[in-house]
């Protein structure tokens, strides 16, 4: 895989993972976002999370599936920013339309550029969302998995990982494994008693994350059997 | 059986089926009007309208009904984003999948303490007193909201005429559960029951459902009868009613066993009282604007002047 057919690759996957926000965009353009567009953006935003940070942690087990996949690795980390840029949406989703922000008036107290106005709608709603924080677990544990994707985000960099030192950096980032299950848990205790719509994207993580200890548990059974071979030679 | 005549709807009324049906409904319809018109020649049974899968103008009369200033949610709207678990999940589910629903021939089964126990034809009951427009607010649990004009009459009418014994306390809701016609969903304890105390079903607002914008309930919207209670959280009104039941004690209803904090046997509107996963202090007016406005929620979902006097002395906080 040369150089330039990587970066052929990284850019298509680059507008494949951006498709959904200009889906979204152009969905909002055209009032096409359902009976009810808060929740659709809400449930939009939430899938598309959810499905890239997957996404990245296939990777390592898909790229282990054989040597000549090894180029797969390139494209986690734009995936994993993705992750965070459709979960950074979420989030703003939330803020602004799903917490009873009046997103109508704040425009137009903006666009009279009455900042007092914006303060106060901004007021109204703010203590909604500290009591979510404080009462709510789905919220706590949805917010706790966006800090962890924050915190990856902002030490995504080449030049980061390089000044925190390979080990620490790695150790830091192993903390994906927590955003994604933080993620799932997030999405079981918002739905209602019953609702077993999170069970597909559960089972998926399931797969990847056994997917790790699986490959150890196979390639040690591999090097034990290799050692009689080597010394019969 | 009090109920005597066929609904006198001429032909011209009843609106084109191809208007209404998408291809899927298309199939099941003409399958079902093959076999409804098998059933005809075998029994010449009461007349039921022909028409009974499209959905069928009614003859209405003015209501009685406090007036509501806002402005009605879209028809489409309101039959395109429905919770009826019975037919999936998702709130596109039931538009989607309810086209398998028979809302023809059907009966409701009257049972309980009540001297008058029978099983009515829902034709007859329909027919029983003059169906009346009545536009009300309709909050879910979910914080979303719509205006609807509802068709039919008063809830209490038809049980002054099954007559109650003075030990009924409260009435209980059966929906239909036929996994020929629905899906089911595991995870649910099919029936869904849903239930009233006695003053609240009583209560003139309280309105035994068969329509909506002036035509027959379509049937993810609970065909061919429901109740809606508009001061009560949206699944309190029990949809495709097949049987109702009076009794002495509180029933067991659907929600309020899955998850009692969730959702109470009251299920009173009230914007004070948080649901545990959100506020219930404000709602999603769904209206004909592309992205809805958020509004606060009123208390009794603005029927407070109607109805809060059934709960006096209460503890709304406790009883929710």
């Amino acid at each position: 895989m040369t150089t330039r057919t990587i970066r052929y690759i990284k850019s298509a996957v680059f507008l494949l993972a951006l498709a959904p926000f200009l889906v979204l965009g152009y969905r909002f353009q055209t009032g096409n976002l359902g009976t009810d567009p808060v929740q659709w953006i809400t449930h939009f935003t939430g899938n598309w999370t959810v499905y890239l940070l997957l996404a990245s942690l296939a990777i390592t087990p898909v790229r282990r599936l054989s040597p000549a996949l090894g180029w797969l690795v390139r494209l986690r980390r734009m995936l994993g920013l993705f992750a965070f840029f459709y979960a950074t949406l979420h989030l703003l989703t939330y803020v602004f339309l799903f917490s009873g922000f009046d997103l109508t008036g704040a425009l137009t107290s903006l666009r009279a550029h009455d900042l007092a106005a914006l303060r106060q709608q901004w007021l109204a709603v703010w203590p909604t969302m500290v009591d979510d924080i404080k009462k709510r677990r789905f919220i706590q544990v949805g917010l706790a998995s966006y800090v962890i994707l924050l915190a990856l985000a902002v030490t995504s960099s080449q030049w980061v990982m390089r000044a925190m030192g390979g080990k620490p950096w790695q150790r830091l980032h192993r903390l994906v494994y927590l955003a994604a299950v933080l993620g799932i848990v997030h999405y079981w205790w918002l739905v209602k008693k019953g609702v077993l719509s999170p069970l597909r994207d559960t089972l998926v993580l399931a797969v990847l994350l056994l997917a790790r200890p699986a490959y150890r548990l196979l390639t040690r059974k591999r090097t034990v059997r290799a050692r009689p071979a080597r010394t019969a030679a | 059986m009090l109920i005597g005549k066929a609904p006198e709807f001429k032909s011209s009324e009843i609106t084109p089926r191809e208007k209404f049906l998408n291809r899927r409904n298309l199939i099941f319809g003409g399958l079902a009007a093959a076999g409804l018109a098998y059933e005809w020649r075998k029994k010449m049974p009461p007349l039921y309208t022909p028409s009974v899968l499209a959905a069928t103008k009614l003859p209405t009369v003015p209501g009685k009904a406090p007036a509501v200033s806002d402005t009605v949610t879209p028809q489409g709207k309101a039959t395109s984003y429905n919770n009826f678990y019975e037919f999936g999940t998702d709130k596109a589910d039931p538009k989607a999948n309810a086209g398998k629903l028979h809302t023809r021939p059907w009966s409701v089964k009257i049972d309980g303490l009540v001297n008058n126990p029978q099983t009515i034809d829902i034709d007859a009951l329909m027919r029983y007193r003059p169906l009346e427009d009545r536009t009300y607010r309709f909050r879910c649990v979910e914080a979303w909201s719509m205006i609807i004009p509802w068709v039919g009459y008063s809830l209490s009418e038809l049980i002054k005429f099954v007559d109650p014994k003075p030990s009924a306390k409260y009435i209980e809701f059966y929906t239909l559960a036929d996994r020929k016609q629905m899906d089911l969903p595991g995870g649910f304890d099919w029936p869904y029951t849903e239930g009233l105390r006695m003053d609240e079903a009583m209560h003139p607002l309280t309105l035994l459902t068969f329509g909506s914008y002036g035509q027959t309930l379509e049937n993810q919207q609970g065909a061919p009868v429901r109740v809606i209670v508009p001061w009560k959280y949206g699944f309190k009104s029990a949809k495709s009613i097949v049987r109702m039941r009076f009794s002495d004690a509180q029933p067991q209803t659907t929600w309020n066993q899955m998850a009692a904090e969730e959702y109470g046997f009251y299920a009173n509107v009230n914007p004070a009282h948080s649901h545990p996963r959100w506020s219930q202090a404000h709602e999603r007016r769904i209206d004909s604007s592309v992205f809805p406005r958020t509004i606060p929620t009123l208390p009794f979902n603005g029927y407070g002047s109607e109805v809060a006097a059934l709960y006096t002395g209460m503890d709304l906080n406790r009883s929710y």
